[in-house]
């Protein structure tokens, strides 16, 4: 029994202590998961579920010029992808309240110019291999500075949620209120897409952009089924992700698969045993609960 | 004989030596060559000199594999009197662009007549099943040993002559002269290279391009990814890469003008390495570091030694 105690004990935890670089992604996804987890939460709360996405595809031509620029420099493509995003955010609200589109029109139509704007940028000044580099990210990379800046912007994402955490609770809910507040709502938004801009920005430093969104939103969506407060749901959430990344990585060493997709498809896994048994309008778990219920 | 009879006599012997010149004049103007990407431009331009106008469709620094033809390529592919290919699937997308520029001249396989090796079998799991790596994993980085580029220069030099008879003598001398310079490179390279104790010539690079170099000059080559740049690299490969550095103390990893370097650095870091510096294998640089097929062979033989002398 102990000895394959042990046995299970190296295979879950062996390649951690005997790689370096495994340490490092799993410290990443760990950062990742924390203020991606959240995040994804408000965005499925405010019904904005795909602008995480939208706003993903708009890091690409800020990080296109960082790289021109730079190279393969992390502060360079960081800030030229915040930069690039949050104008995506803005051109999108400014046409929200400057004409009668709503916002998910103007994100499709901003990011959709951003995206090719990226691939235009990229491939007119150097190969397409780059671009790989950053739709897909790769985890197994992540050197000091990169880990750095993951924490940093995980560190500082929560710390600024506690603090607006409220008002944008409420404004999930009751969309009125804050309106009532005055131009405080807007501020709130903006500040909350700002958030969402850097957690990105993060994500594609460890995942790339696509792979990003996915420990983002699938966590997010799956959360759903398990936790009712939102709370509940961004713990819920920031665990999954974690254990998402987690395994991932292990199916990485373990079976060679590409990590990225990996610690995607783990927590597409999740989402779909979620979705039938999830506790809270899961196909099956609640019919389950309410026929235990119902014995009770 | 009147004066009109004797001025169309005139007019029309005019016009006889008009058409027999047009001819000549056509065979002056270079020939239009379009190679696939920058090594073979380099190689054409070479032994064409003056009797040629090469451009490539993969520039310096670019890759070859993963190239997408804009319509201006098709365009100079559908303009040319001579198109230059590597073969040996290096360019996949060769054939298509060659159709729909309705290209119908000749295509010159530049290593025609080379033997072509297999990619390591170390990466073949990255493709597939087994019977799918043995199929179609030929190595088409042929260039990378200077025996090889001696073929290509044969190649060209053939297909050159074919196309322009009339100035064959000034290609033939230009074709010897750079076989003998190629000669010359493959002796610096064997000699530097020859510096290292055999048990330190051992390397890892972030693509393995270097297939044919390794065989040709005695060099173990290891890489954390497969043949092509496409595939991501899983951490079962990385952690293997690792492994292998600490058990055979290979202590140079080199970082390809064309691949994610942070992924070689981490790897080089972590196995008690150092990275090495810049090695050019699928294009030349942009600078004047390798900027030539020549000056390619001598930067990469005087890096790769440096480095895994530097213990």
């Amino acid at each position: 029994m102990s000895v394959s105690m042990t046995g299970m004990f190296d295979l879950a935890v062996g390649p951690f202590i005997e790689f370096g670089f495994m340490r490092r992604a799993l410290v990443a996804c760990l950062a990742l998961a924390l203020c991606s987890g959240p995040m994804g939460v408000l965005l499925v709360l405010r019904r904005m579920s795909l602008v995480g996405d939208a706003m993903a595809h708009a890091l690409l031509p800020g990080a296109a010029v960082g790289f021109m620029f730079a190279g393969f420099s992390l502060g360079a493509m960081s800030a030229g992808s915040f930069v690039a995003a949050m104008l995506v955010a803005l051109g999108a609200g400014a046409v929200v309240r400057l004409t009668p589109q709503r916002e998910d029109a103007s994100f499709a139509a901003f990011y959709l110019i951003a995206l090719a704007a990226g691939v235009m940028i990229i491939s007119l000044h150097g190969s397409s291999v780059d671009l790989m580099h950053v739709l897909f990210g790769a985890i197994l990379a992540v050197d000091d500075a990169a880990l750095l800046l993951v924490a940093c912007v995980a560190s500082v994402v929560l710390a600024v949620l506690a603090l607006i955490y409220r008002p944008l609770v409420v404004e999930c809910c009751d969309p009125e209120f804050l309106r009532a507040l005055g131009g405080r709502g807007g501020l709130y938004h903006l500040l909350f897409l700002g958030l969402l801009v850097a957690t990105l920005v993060s994500g594609f430093q460890a995942l790339g952009t696509l792979m990003g969104v996915g420990l983002m939103m699938l966590p997010a969506v799956s959360a759903r089924f398990w936790a009712r407060s939102v709370g509940g749901m961004a713990s819920v959430a920031a665990l999954m992700a974690f254990v998402s990344g987690y395994a991932g990585l292990l199916g990485s060493y373990y079976a060679d698969l590409p990590s990225g997709p990996a610690i995607v498809l783990v927590a597409g896994g999740f989402y779909l045993f979620s979705l039938v048994l999830g506790r809270h309008e899961g196909i099956l778990g609640s019919r389950m609960r309410r026929h235990l219920h119902k014995e009770s | 004989m009147n004066m009109p009879v004797r001025f169309l006599l005139r007019l029309g012997a005019a016009l006889l030596a008009c058409f027999c010149l047009l001819p000549a004049r056509a065979a002056d103007a270079p020939l239009k060559v379009v190679a696939s990407f920058s090594i073979l431009a380099d190689m054409v331009r070479a032994v064409g000199g003056d009797a040629v106008s090469v451009s490539m469709l993969v520039g310096p620094d670019g890759d070859a594999h993963v190239f997408e033809p804009r319509p201006a390529d098709a365009r100079r592919v559908a303009g040319a009197d001579l198109v230059v290919v590597n073969g040996l699937d290096f360019e996949g997308w060769m054939t298509r662009l060659i159709r729909s520029a309705g290209y119908r001249g000749k295509v010159v396989v530049a290593s025609r007549g080379v033997t072509p090796r297999r990619m390591a079998e170390a990466h073949d799991h990255a493709h597939g099943p087994a019977g799918q790596a043995a199929h179609g994993s030929v190595d088409p980085h042929a260039w990378q040993d200077l025996a090889n580029g001696m073929v290509y220069v044969e190649n060209l030099r053939a297909a050159l002559v074919e196309a322009r008879p009339a100035q064959a003598g000034a290609i033939n001398a230009r074709a010897a002269a750079y076989a003998a310079q190629l000669r010359e490179m493959d002796a610096f390279v064997r000699e530097t290279l020859a510096r290292v104790p055999l048990a330190q010539r051992r390397v890892i690079t972030s693509h393995d391009a270097f297939g044919y170099f390794g065989a040709a000059y005695g060099l173990e080559l290891l890489s954390p990814q497969g043949r092509s740049t496409e595939s991501e690299a899983s951490a079962a490969d990385v952690a293997r890469l690792i492994r292998q550095m600490k058990a055979h103390q290979v202590r140079a990893v080199f970082v390809e003008n064309i691949s994610n370097p942070r992924m070689v650095e981490r790897i080089a870091r972590e196995g008690g390495g150092v990275v090495g510096g810049r090695l050019y294998s699928d294009a030349l640089s942009a600078d004047p570091v390798a900027d030539s097929y020549l000056k390619m062979f001598r930067h990469n033989a005087t890096v790769l030694a440096g480095a895994m002398l530097a213990r």
